[in-house]
């Protein structure tokens, strides 16, 4: 009798412990970049990108989804801005990324020209292809809801991982590296 | 006069919802705009993640606010609008998740609680400590040695 009241009792304790377990596991994977709660997952994961076509900027041909059916290797897109802070501080991954061979095309969302060239001249070039998308109305149908987001496009031309957010070292080494290896 | 007067009464709340009214840079009737709204409502906003689509002013919002409205203007049903919003950003833009796989858990969980609480309540009304057992014929000798000394 009194056993069963003693865990009764210690049910309620037990109960904040676990909570209290599984708070800190939370807080301490944010911390370290593992876990972000606001982060969503892409329906576009498993798919090709939607139809879409946009021109170029600074003299650069622009690109389609059918330019992305078939890349010779795994690729990624990027969706940036000049007015972006997150973007000038992927800026240097982007940059070493390129260095290694992987082709990085860039998306400039809603943004001039002119902006878009001073943001480049300024943070570096990692774009092998380069397009504009200033009425934001092709990142809608990508499920873009902010700058920058990263999409890895494997060999067969589908969306294998999409990144919202500035590239750390940490999603470098925690994430994309390892999805670069198995795509690859 | 007077028949004239009735009918512009009848007429007024069809009047009312046939204006034109203009949204988000979009022309629509006030019919169309209260849709767009209900639509709006009940879709999350991906910047603001706990504002509605309807009460945000990000870029963002702005710019589904005016596709939504495009779209009711086109005749889409408010279930096709839906889908197009949940095909671009998944469920999470639902202000209120559908039951699905996913969500059973969150749905199940008043009902779990309750079931809890009623285990609870049973198992501390059945620990109750059981009654004495009865007085020995020596006890109840004993206690009327004792109350009446």
């Amino acid at each position: 009798m009194t056993t069963r009241r003693n865990l009764l009792n210690a049910a309620p304790l037990a109960a904040v412990a676990l909570a209290g377990a599984g708070f800190y596991t939370i807080l301490r994977r944010m911390e370290s970049n593992d876990y972000d709660p606001h982060a969503l997952p892409s329906p576009l994961i498993g798919k090709r990108p939607p139809p879409f076509t946009l021109p170029g900027t600074n003299n650069q041909p622009g690109f389609s989804n059918t330019d992305l059916l078939s890349p010779p290797r795994p690729m990624l897109v990027n969706w940036f801005a000049s007015w972006c802070g997150p973007c000038a501080q992927e800026a240097s991954t982007l940059d070493i990324l390129a260095q290694n061979g992987l082709p990085i095309w860039g998306i400039a969302y809603q943004d001039t020209p002119a902006a878009t060239a001073a943001y480049l001249s300024q943070y570096g070039n990692p774009y092998a292809r380069l397009a504009a998308d200033s009425s934001g109305l092709t990142a809608i149908n990508w499920g873009v809801y902010g700058v920058p987001e990263t999409y890895l496009i494997d060999k067969t031309g589908i969306v294998r991982w999409r990144w919202a957010g500035a590239l750390t070292d940490q999603v470098l080494l925690g994430t994309l590296g390892p999805m670069l290896h198995q795509y690859a | 006069m007077k028949r004239l007067l009735l009918l512009a009464l009848i007429l007024l709340p069809t009047l009312a919802s046939a204006q034109i009214v203009q949204r988000d840079g979009v022309t629509l009737t006030q019919a169309q705009e209260t849709r767009a709204e209900n639509i709006g409502d009940q879709l999350r906003c991906l910047v603001c993640q706990n504002e509605s689509i309807e009460g945000s002013s990000a870029t963002l919002a702005h710019q589904l606010r005016v596709i939504i409205r495009q779209h009711v203007v086109a005749g889409d049903s408010d279930q096709s609008i839906m889908a197009f919003m949940v095909q671009r950003y998944g469920i999470f833009v639902l202000l209120k998740p559908p039951l699905s796989p996913l969500t059973y858990l969150l749905y199940a969980s008043p009902f779990l609680a309750l079931a809890l609480g009623f285990a609870a309540f049973y198992l501390t009304r059945s620990s109750a400590p059981p009654p004495p057992p009865p007085l020995t014929e020596s006890d109840q000798e004993r206690l009327k040695s004792l109350t009446e000394s």
